[in-house]
């Protein structure tokens, strides 16, 4: 999908919660080696949203930082699509509540998207075609999520919370799109029925027959279309359920690990789902220089891919420290207990209110 | 049934607008109709006016006999907080251990959630505070 | 403007009283006023019945009329007065005003307050209800927090200490201790009160009023007639109230409380007298911190010296000047819209030398100060011996 007008990100921010747990301390409940999880998922940690904390409070934070950072109001944002599987209302959008916090409404379009861990990407490439068909000037697009596993269940080490907003634009560029793609099949490798708490999955079906094949798939299509190979990109970023498939989807594309470490978050905060990429995306932006270009590849099980062609401009100098970066957030962290972490994601029953 | 209640304070709970007095210059949150000090002066002349959301800590406190709401996040600490312009708003502090707290500490308002009318109900969302980055 | 007397007092004990509605409460407390006065029903021209919150706490608002019915008085007009804990002693007030008027010559005030028919919680909830919901509660900040920031503030101004808080709570015990009606009648060492576990810092449960079921009545008749019955009169001699900013955030003195100043000022000036005149008083101790701050503001001690005055004993029975006879509101309880009442209820008792082991030596002049919320409101009385 090529762009028939100039599209990119003019204004960009994430944001991860403060708390942490490390698998050992959740392997110690369930009577598992969390060590050698840590080293099997390639995870040192996962972020833990306190009590107050969910989609709505993380991508208010990064919707107002990336604003900042852009130098935009509310009312120069005409649209606004929240990527997330764990959106506190079934029914009654995030995106409104992102919207009014940032002064974006009444004049705007919005609505809430669901793809697993790729809704986010999909708002951005939503945001994409609204600029680039000239339909508006900015739109703004958000993956976030605050996901569980079930407790003992293997997703409890690696799921984690945060997000990630993007400003799509076509002026003021700090990042110009130069091309995306998708590949979308029915793979049925992780989802969650209404009404459930927590998600279900296919094991290691997970792996080759969904990660992989959409990842490379993807990646290889936007390669064809835009005539590029690893080679062409300074910075890869894959989505994250570990910190290992990333690696090796990126050995695999032929990809250096140093293209891909300054977006590989996972280690340090865990599987941030809808935030994965966009953070990752985030991350890299934070440390690129003008004239690079990043390679990004998202997967939402069920399944599909978004691969994105972007190249970074000399304005991102500009805005980079208006707002706090990734590594700045991330930085503030504090350890806590299994027991403080089931009482933040609401496992202790406390009875009706 | 608080959702209207709730609902017309929107714009004060998520973007802390509040008024500026037009004779005085002095800011008020939540908005007033009239000002304190210039009274019938004051009538008609409080315009608009978004908070930059920093501050510092006048007072504090960490609170262990919660209400409803907030009974997962005991214990919790309370601030009132002196905002750089000059008007004072009582909220929670959130991202910081209470050893760590004092008088004076700049802090700067995040977006959470404040509460719930049942699991089945409205989500509230609003203003608290955290150290300022 | 004439001159109005308090002809008779009535209360129920103050504590949890499963047994009794918010209706027997107030029946009690009016009829052991009445038959103390010596009235009879007939000569009751009019009611005041200060109450929190009967809406919340009981599903029942217009609660004057109901109390006035079961006393068998269903043709008194009956009026309820509501300025959150400051609501007895507004209706104390208004009875006032309303015999010093020539309107009436004979007035009923009550108070009443039925806390233990909901939960612990929501109890609390109310309570913090009297402060501003939409900008102190609903974000986190209970009743006790706001109080729990004043001392805190009144602390690190003027060094007041934990232990200062815990002395009123000590000396309020100990008086309680001597209360047939107060709710705690006992006694409490310092290293109890300051072991007592944290419920908002730097507070604690000794440093919190309880949440109390009580109510309290007195009769006022003008003072041509206060001869004419049994009961022993006391004249009230000043009135005052005082406003302030609802919310604790909007006002810049945390440490003080300006309604209390205000209500202290006009009740000093139309009484004539000068807070070292006063032999004792009842002020609202629903935290200790509150004690402390209003011994200073209405003058008793310079602002900063209420907590060591209290560590000196200058506050205790029959030393300086003698504060919460009764036990306070947190021994005697805290039955929040009746505690104006009570407070005057005690003032009386003091006055006529009827107060036992507590009574202060030679009274001639007593104090009482009741609040509302966090300090947006109060008021103060004074009262005088007849003769």
């Amino acid at each position: 999908m090529k762009t028939k007008r100039k599209v990119g990100i003019n204004g960009y921010a994430g944001y991860v919660p403060r708390y942490r747990i490390t698998p050992k301390e959740i392997g110690e409940v369930w009577g598992k080696d969390g060590e050698m999880m840590a080293k099997g998922l390639n995870v040192e940690s996962k972020s833990v949203p306190s009590p107050d904390e969910d989609v709505i409070s993380i991508s208010i934070q990064a919707a107002k930082w990336a604003t900042e950072r852009a130098g935009l109001t509310g009312d120069d944002i005409g649209a606004i699509y929240v990527g997330s599987e764990s959106h506190p209302y079934a029914v009654k959008p995030t995106a409104t509540i992102v919207a009014a916090s940032i002064g974006a409404t009444p004049y705007l379009t919005a609505a809430d998207y669901e793809f697993a861990c790729k809704a986010g990407t999909a708002a951005i490439q939503t945001g994409m075609g609204l600029v680039a068909s000239g339909m508006l000037e900015n739109t703004m697009a958000i993956g976030a999520d605050t996901s569980q596993g079930a407790p003992g269940d293997a997703l409890e080490y690696s799921a984690a919370a945060g997000g990630a907003a993007f400003i799509i634009g076509k002026d003021d560029l700090i990042a110009e799109i130069h091309h995306t793609c998708s590949f979308t099949t029915d793979t049925p490798d992780f989802w969650r029925r209404e009404g459930q708490k927590y998600p279900s999955h296919g094991g290691r079906f997970t792996g080759q027959p969904a990660y992989f094949k959409h990842i490379t798939g993807c990646t290889e299509c936007i390669f064809e279309e835009t005539d590029t190979g690893p080679d062409d990109y300074d910075y890869a970023v894959f989505h994250q359920p570990n910190g290992k498939f990333p690696l090796k989807v990126a050995k695999k594309l032929g990809f250096s690990k140093e293209q891909v470490l300054p977006g590989l978050l996972v280690t340090r905060i865990g599987n941030t789902y809808s935030g994965s990429a966009p953070l990752g995306l985030a991350a890299t932006l934070d440390h690129a220089d003008p004239g690079d270009r990043i390679l990004v590849t998202s997967y939402g099980s069920g399944a599909g891919s978004d691969s994105f062609d972007i190249v970074v401009t000399d304005r991102i100098e500009e805005i980079r420290h208006k707002v706090p970066t990734i590594e700045e957030v991330i930085e503030d962290h504090v350890f806590i207990s299994y027991s403080r972490y089931a009482k933040f994601r609401e496992k202790i029953d406390i009875g009706a209110w | 049934m608080n959702i209207p209640r709730l609902w017309r304070e929107i714009r004060q709970r998520y973007q802390g607008i509040g008024v500026e007095c037009e004779p005085c210059g002095r800011v008020y949150f939540p908005p007033r109709e009239v000002c304190p000090h210039c009274r019938r002066g004051s009538i008609g002349n409080l315009n608009e006016y978004e908070l930059g959301g920093k501050g510092k800590v006048v007072t504090y406190t960490q609170v262990h006999e919660p209400m409803e709401d907030y009974k997962m996040m005991v214990p919790y600490i309370m601030v009132i907080v002196e905002m750089d312009e000059d008007v004072r708003m009582t909220g929670q502090l959130v991202d910081v251990e209470y050893e760590d707290v004092e008088p004076g500490m700049e802090v700067e308002v995040t977006i959470r959630r404040l509460g719930e009318e049942s699991p089945s109900g409205i989500i509230y969302y609003g203003y608290k505070f955290r150290p300022t980055r | 403007m004439r001159d109005v007397a308090i002809i008779g007092i009535g209360e129920t004990k103050i504590g949890e009283l499963w047994n009794q509605s918010l209706r027997e409460l107030g029946i009690h407390a009016g009829l052991g006023a009445i038959r103390d006065a010596g009235v009879t029903g007939e000569e009751i021209e009019k009611m005041y019945i200060g109450n929190m919150s009967a809406g919340r706490l009981i599903n029942q608002e217009h609660i004057a009329p109901m109390i006035a019915d079961y006393a068998g008085l269903d043709d008194v007009p009956a009026v309820r007065i509501e300025s959150g804990g400051a609501s007895g002693g507004m209706a104390l007030a208004q009875g006032y005003m309303a015999v010093a008027s020539g309107i009436h010559d004979v007035v009923v005030v009550g108070g009443a307050e039925k806390m233990t028919d909901v939960g612990d919680e929501e109890a609390k909830k109310i309570l913090s209800s009297t402060a501003d919901w939409e900008w102190e509660s609903t974000f986190g900040a209970t009743f006790d927090s706001l109080y729990a920031m004043m001392a805190r503030y009144h602390m690190r101004k003027h060094g007041t200490t934990k232990e200062q808080l815990g002395m009123v709570s000590v000396k309020n015990h100990s008086n309680g201790a001597l209360n047939p009606n107060a709710q705690f009648q006992r006694a409490f060492p310092l290293k109890v009160v300051l072991g007592a576990p944290p419920v908002a810092e730097p507070l604690g449960m000794f440093d919190c009023a309880p949440l109390s079921d009580g109510a309290a009545a007195c009769v006022l008749v003008s003072e041509d007639i206060a001869e004419s019955y049994n009961g022993e009169p006391v004249r009230i001699l000043g009135l005052g109230m005082g406003g302030d900013h609802m919310a604790v955030h909007d006002r810049r003195d945390i440490d003080a409380m300006k309604a209390t100043r205000h209500a202290a000022r006009n009740a000093y000036d139309m009484a004539g007298l000068e807070p070292k005149d006063i032999d004792f008083a009842e002020v609202h101790d629903n935290y200790t911190i509150s004690e402390i701050m209003a011994i200073e503001d209405l003058g008793f001690f310079s602002k900063g010296d209420g907590g060591p005055a209290t560590e000196r004993g200058d506050t205790s029975l029959n030393s300086k000047i003698s504060i919460n006879t009764s036990g306070g509101l947190k021994a005697k309880g805290q039955p929040v819209g009746a505690v104006g009442i009570n407070q005057a209820v005690e003032a009386v008792i003091q006055l006529r030398e009827d107060a036992g082991d507590r009574q202060v030596e030679d009274p001639l002049y007593g104090l009482t100060h009741n609040v509302g919320g966090t300090g947006a409101s109060a008021v103060v009385h004074i009262l005088e011996r007849w003769s």
